[in-house]
C-alpha cells in the first residue's frame, strides 16, 4: 500500500475514534462539563493529563530542539517534567480540597476579591490563547505535509474534530479522547524510536540504546557523536551550553513554574474523586509524561546521527574524512525523503560552491582546525538548512522505515496538537462561562444556562483559535514561551502563597500578581518588541540584549516570580491581615478530611 | 488551627522540605551546576552529569512524586485528618 493511502487509513481510523468517544461522552450537567463528573480513576487521568499536557511543541519541535541544542537541551526535558514533582506537592492536592472547577475561582475566594480573580482570569486567558496558536499551526503543518491538503483545509478539519468531542463532552469528552490520544501519540512516538535504535545500537530500548555502543564497533553513541559534531565545527553534543550556565538554570526554573502554573494542566485534578487520588494521579501523569520525555533525548541524538551519515556517507561508520573532495553525498544521489521534505519548505540547500555536493557544517565555527579544514577544502557556507521540526516528522523516513510507521507519525503528531488544544479550550471555555458570566455578569444563572453559555464560549474560543491558526501574527513562534511566563510569573505564585501563607492578603497578592506579570512582560517586549510589534523593541533602554545576567527572554519567568513573591510579602506586612474565615479557609484546604465532589458554587 | 492541625502541617512542610531538597539537588545540581565534574564518571555510554540532565533527574522525579504520595497518606493517617 503506498504512503498516502496508508496516511490516509491510520489518521482516519484515529479520527473514527474520536468521534465514537465524543458520540458517548456528552455533557449532561455543569459538574460533568467542568469536571468530568469528578470521579476519573487517578490512572485514567494521568494518562489525559499527559496527553494534555504533550502538546505539538513536545511532539513535532522537542527533540529538533535538543538534537541542535545537545546538552543544554536539558532544560526542556527537565523543566517540562520537573514542574510536575512541584504540581503534585504544592498546588494539585489542595486546590482539589477546595473543590471548585476553575482556577480563577480559587484565586477570588481564597484572596475574597473580585479583582484578583478577574486578574487570574486575563493571565489564564493570554497564557491558553498564545499557548493555542501553536498548537493549531501544528495541526496544519501535520495535516499538509502528510495528508497532503493545504494548511487551511487541515486546520479547519482539526477545528471540526475538536468540536465534536469539546463542545458536546466537555471535560468529560475531552478527558476521554485524550487518553485515545495519548495511547496514539506515545506509540507514534517511542515505536519508530525503538527500530531506530535496534538499527544504531542493537538495544530496543531508546532509552538504554543512547547510553550504548554503535553497533558493530567498541565506541559509544554519544562519544562517536560527539567526535563527529565537532568534526564538522559544532558544539561538543553532551555539554554544549545555552548561554551560560545561570540561563540554563534560571530557564529551566521558569518552565518548571509555568509548567506547575498553568491553568489547563491544573484543572485535570479537578476531575479525580479525592485528595489522596489528586497526589497519585500527578505521579501517574508523569509516568506517561516520561515514556515520551526519556525516549526524546534519544530520538534527537540519533537523528542529528543518521542525518550526517546521510549527507557524509562513510563518516561514521568508515572514519572518512568529511572534507575529502569526494566524501559528502552527491545532490542527484540524494534520497527521496530529502526532496519529500524540499517541497515543504522545512529543508534547503543551496550549492554554494557549486561542486554538486551538500556540505553541511558550522560555518560559524570558532574552532581554529576546522577553520583551516573548511578553507583547504574550498567550501563556501553550509548548503543545507534543516528545520528543527523535521527531526521528528522525518525521522522514520531518515531511518528508512516502512510506510505504517510514518502514517503512525502523523496520526501522532495530530493527536498532540489536538488533545493540548482541547484541554486548553476547556481552561478558557471555564474561565468565560463560570468565572467572567456566573462570578461576575450573571450570578444567579440557571445550571442547564450556564451548561449552555460554557458550551457557547466553547465553539466561540475553537473559532477564535482556528482564525489565530490561519492568520498567524507574526510573533507565533515565540508565544509558547510566553504562555510559561505569565503562568510562572502571575498564576504559580498567587496559588501558592493562597495555600501555604494563610496571612496572604488580597493587596499583597494582587500586586504581587501585577508586579510579576510587568517585570516579566516588561523584559520580554523588550528583546519582542512591544506586544510583537516590530520595530518596538526598546533593549537598548535597558543595556542590551539579554542585558539582566545574560538571561533570555524566554527564560524570564522565574526573574518575575521572585518579584512576586517579594512584593506581595511587602505589601503584605502594610496592609491589614485577610478576615478570619479566609484564615480559616486556608486552615481547611490543607487538611484532606472533608474533600467532597468539585461543584461551581460561589 | 488546633494543635493536632498544626503538628499535621509542620509534619507536612517538613516532608516538603525534604522532598525538594532531593529534587534541586538530582535536577539543578547533578543536572546543571555539577554536571560537568560527574561527566568524568560515566554510566555505560553516557557521562553522568549528561545522563541527569537527559534522564536521571525524570527518573528522580518519578519516584519522588510517588514517595511522596504514599508519605503523605501515612501522615493523613498518624493525625486522622484522612478522607473517609
Amino acid at each position: 500500500m503506498d504512503l498516502q493511502t496508508m496516511t490516509y487509513l491510520v489518521v482516519g481510523a484515529s479520527f473514527a475514534l474520536y468521534i465514537g468517544i465524543a458520540i458517548w461522552a456528552r455533557a449532561g450537567s455543569t459538574s460533568e462539563f467542568y469536571a468530568a463528573g469528578g470521579s476519573v480513576h487517578p490512572i485514567t487521568n494521568g494518562m489525559a493529563t499527559g496527553a494534555d499536557w504533550m502538546s505539538a511543541a513536545s511532539f513535532i519541535s522537542m527533540a529538533g530542539l535538543i538534537s541542535n541544542m545537545g546538552y543544554g537541551g536539558g532544560l526542556f526535558l527537565m523543566g517540562w517534567t520537573g514542574g510536575y514533582v512541584l504540581l503534585a506537592m504544592l498546588l494539585a492536592p489542595y486546590l482539589r480540597k477546595f473543590g471548585k472547577f476553575t482556577v480563577p475561582q480559587f484565586i477570588g475566594d481564597r484572596f475574597y476579591s473580585q479583582t484578583a480573580s478577574t486578574i487570574a482570569v486575563i493571565c489564564l486567558l493570554t497564557a491558553s490563547i498564545t499557548y493555542i496558536i501553536g498548537q493549531m499551526t501544528g495541526v496544519g503543518v501535520a495535516f499538509s505535509r502528510f495528508l497532503g491538503v493545504s494548511n487551511e483545509t487541515g486546520i479547519y478539519m482539526g477545528m471540526g474534530i475538536v468540536f465534536a468531542y469539546a463542545v458536546f463532552g466537555g471535560m468529560k469528552g475531552i478527558t476521554y479522547t485524550q487518553v485515545a490520544q495519548y495511547i496514539v501519540l506515545i506509540l507514534a512516538y517511542t515505536v519508530p524510536a525503538v527500530f531506530i535504535s535496534l538499527q544504531l545500537t542493537g538495544n530496543p530500548i531508546p532509552q538504554l540504546g543512547l547510553g550504548s555502543n554503535m553497533v558493530g564497533t567498541d565506541v559509544s553513541l554519544l562519544m562517536k557523536l560527539d567526535q563527529v559534531v565537532t568534526d564538522l565545527g559544532f558544539g561538543q553534543y553532551t555539554t554544549q551550553l545555552p548561554g551560560d550556565k545561570l540561563n540554563m538554570f534560571v530557564y529551566t526554573m521558569s518552565l518548571m513554574i509555568g509548567t506547575a502554573g498553568l491553568p489547563h494542566v491544573i484543572m485535570r485534578f479537578f476531575t479525580v474523586a479525592k485528595v489522596s487520588d489528586a497526589r497519585a494521579s500527578a505521579g501517574w501523569a508523569l509516568v506517561f509524561i516520561a515514556l515520551l520525555y526519556t525516549t526524546a533525548p534519544a530520538v534527537a541524538a540519533m537523528a542529528k546521527m543518521n542525518l550526517i551519515r546521510t549527507v557524509n556517507p562513510g563518516m561514521v561508520m568508515q572514519n572518512t574524512d568529511p572534507f575529502q573532495p569526494e566524501a559528502q553525498i552527491k545532490i542527484e544521489e540524494r534520497p527521496d525523503w530529502m526532496k519529500r521534505w524540499e517541497k515543504t519548505g522545512l529543508l534547503k540547500f543551496t550549492d554554494k560552491n557549486g561542486d554538486g555536493r551538500i556540505q553541511y557544517y558550522n560555518d560559524k565555527t570558532k574552532n581554529e582546525a576546522v577553520k583551516a579544514k573548511i578553507e583547504a577544502a574550498g567550501w563556501k557556507g553550509n548548503e543545507l538548512d534543516v528545520n528543527a521540526d523535521i527531526i521528528v516528522l522525518a525521522n522514520p523516513e531518515i531511518a528508512l522505515l516502512p510506510n505504517w510507521v510514518i502514517a503512525l507519525v502523523a496520526a501522532g503528531g495530530l493527536a498532540a496538537a489536538l488533545s493540548t488544544a482541547a484541554g486548553l479550550l476547556m481552561a478558557i471555555s471555564a474561565a468565560v462561562s463560570h468565572d467572567l458570566v456566573k462570578g461576575i455578569f450573571k450570578p444567579d444563572i440557571s445550571e442547564q444556562n450556564e451548561l449552555m453559555v460554557g458550551k457557547i464560549s466553547m465553539a466561540v474560543a475553537i473559532v477564535i483559535a482556528g482564525y489565530l491558526g490561519l492568520n498567524p501574527p507574526g510573533f507565533a513562534a515565540g508565544t509558547v514561551a510566553i504562555a510559561f511566563g505569565i503562568a510562572a510569573s502571575s498564576l504559580f505564585p498567587a496559588i501558592m502563597m493562597g495555600i501555604f501563607s494563610k496571612k496572604m492578603n488580597k493587596e499583597g497578592a494582587i500586586a504581587g500578581m501585577i508586579a510579576g506579570l510587568f517585570v516579566t512582560l516588561f523584559y520580554v517586549f523588550a528583546h519582542t518588541g512591544v506586544f510583537f510589534i516590530k520595530g518596538t523593541e526598546f533593549y537598548d533602554l535597558i543595556g542590551g540584549k539579554n542585558s539582566f545576567f545574560g538571561i533570555q527572554p524566554n527564560a524570564f519567568g522565574a526573574i518575575g516570580a521572585l518579584v512576586n513573591f517579594g512584593v506581595a510579602f511587602i505589601v503584605d506586612k502594610m496592609t491589614k491581615e485577610p478576615p478570619e474565615h479566609i484564615q480559616a479557609m486556608v486552615e481547611a484546604v490543607r487538611i484532606p478530611r472533608g474533600a467532597k465532589a468539585v461543584d461551581g458554587a460561589h | 488551627m488546633d494543635d493536632n492541625g498544626s503538628a499535621y502541617w509542620s509534619a507536612t512542610l517538613g516532608l516538603l522540605g525534604k522532598i525538594l531538597a532531593i529534587w534541586f539537588i538530582g535536577s539543578f545540581g547533578a543536572g546543571i551546576m555539577f554536571a560537568d565534574a560527574l561527566n568524568g564518571i560515566k554510566l555505560g555510554g553516557y557521562p553522568l552529569g549528561f545522563w541527569f540532565a537527559h534522564q536521571g533527574s525524570i527518573y528522580l522525579f518519578l519516584a519522588l512524586i510517588f514517595y511522596y504520595a504514599k508519605a503523605m497518606g501515612d501522615l493523613d493517617r498518624k493525625f486522622d485528618v484522612h478522607e473517609e
